[in-house]
């Protein structure tokens, strides 16, 4: 059915792509057809930089997930999709739950198709006398390291210069709740007006990671509660839904 | 009347020299004959191990200008923001954390940093400026020519003969 689509929209490719049109997996994507894209008119003919969800394959690029196309000048693209099942990316920095401790790596599960492993070494401060406090069940913030389709991902605990910077075991008294992965790009993205209203309502702490785990501590139990609800809910609200129900919390009669 | 070897006569002597040199050059030479027939040989081993020993089968592989990169996480491109966040002074540490990890943020910073900078030079200008105002009789004289210079020696001196104390021969 893939071939059918794609016979199907070849009169759709051959006018030129789009930024914003939906994209299927299987789609060709032209980076010749620039005169039909407005922002990179300005671009040269140097080299395009693919994001998620297109893949190089020879010397044709082609879509692998389902979305809209997104570009950002010069010559950015990527598409932007609706997915909760995460794919772990070199450098992306996610929220894992220690799940085994095997010699001196850590097991992670990231909600990804394979646990990430986590060198003991690789915490602020580590040697190999001075291991890391981390137990079983923990919950650690990490960055991707190494994530590639035909090897085990690795995560670190710190940064090139050795500084954990946020990073590292954390979540003593908050709650864990999964959103799609959609959502934590909103809220991760600048100017994001989702977070604005979130960070009005009370004094709160939040763990965001691109894997849609979100962790949330609020002053008391049932202000956290609220956040992660609210949390959960605005997948699929719409702004005004949202700005009604947040006034509604602030006035506390919800 | 002469015991002892019998004086050579000119031509034979060049004669002798001449051989030496062919003999000299003919050994060299052949040195050089052998180390050049050597690294022949030697460059010709060479090639036959690299031309025949690690040669692959394979269509040959054209390096083509790569006028694509690849980027597989969405971070870069989305310009997402660092995700650990603390509201109205929540997590104070965490708060401090956000300004440096981004780098919006990190930007305002530095403006605030330059204004801070302004603000001390200016202040260590004014404190220059009262620096020399102590200073300026000092430099007045330096920058002065000789016989000004005199001059305000010679008033220091007045001023100091004007000021000295006399003794005073007390009255029987």
């Amino acid at each position: 059915s893939t071939q059918t689509r794609a016979l199907k929209y070849s009169s759709l490719r051959s006018t030129g792509l789009r930024v914003g049109q939906v994209l299927l997996p299987g789609d060709q994507f032209f980076c010749e057809a620039e005169e039909t894209l407005s922002l990179s008119a300005t671009a040269r003919r140097d080299t395009a930089v693919c994001g998620p969800g297109l893949r190089r394959s020879g010397d044709r690029v082609l879509v692998c997930v389902g979305g809209l196309l997104r570009h950002k000048a010069p010559n950015v693209f990527w598409v932007q999709s609706h997915s909760k099942r995460y794919v772990p990316a070199k450098g992306e920095c996610v929220i894992g739950i220690v799940t085994a401790k095997s010699g001196d790596v850590f097991k992670v599960d990231v909600g990804a198709s394979e646990l990430a492993s986590l060198s003991y070494l690789s915490f602020e401060g580590a040697t190999k006398r001075n291991r890391p406090n981390v137990q079983v069940g923990d919950l650690v913030y990490a960055q991707f390291l190494v994530a590639n389709k035909d090897m085990e991902p690795e995560l670190v605990c710190i940064d090139g210069a050795g500084r954990a910077n946020g990073l590292g075991v954390f979540g003593s008294g908050g709650l864990m709740v999964k959103v799609s992965l959609g959502l934590v790009r909103r809220l991760l993205a600048p100017g994001s007006e989702l977070m604005a209203d979130l960070s009005g309502l009370f004094p709160s702490e939040m763990v965001l990671g691109l894997n849609g785990r979100v962790w949330v501590k609020s002053s008391s139990v049932q202000q956290t509660l609220i956040l992660s609800n609210l949390l959960q809910s605005c997948e699929t609200l719409s702004p005004d839904q949202r700005r009604a129900l947040f006034h509604r919390v602030k006035q506390g009669t919800l | 009347m002469r015991n002892g070897p019998v004086p050579v006569p000119g031509p034979v002597i060049g004669d002798h020299w001449c051989r030496g040199l062919t003999l000299v050059l003919f050994q060299f030479m052949q040195r050089g004959l052998d180390a050049e027939t050597k690294k022949q040989l030697e460059e010709d081993e060479r090639r036959i191990i690299s031309d025949e020993h690690w040669y692959l089968d394979l269509p040959e592989l054209k390096t083509k200008e790569n006028l694509i990169a690849e980027e597989k996480s969405i971070v870069p491109c989305e310009d997402l923001r660092y995700g650990r966040v603390s509201f109205m002074g929540f997590n104070p540490e965490v708060e401090k954390l956000m300004a440096v990890m981004n780098p919006k943020e990190e930007t305002e910073e530095d403006e605030e940093e330059e204004d801070f900078r302004k603000m001390q030079t200016d202040v260590t200008d004014e404190d220059m400026a009262l620096r020399y105002e102590s200073l300026v009789s000092s430099m007045k004289k330096k920058f002065a020519k000789k016989r000004e210079r005199a001059a305000i020696d010679e008033d220091l001196n007045q001023n100091v003969t004007s000021t000295k104390r006399v003794f005073l021969k007390p009255q029987d």
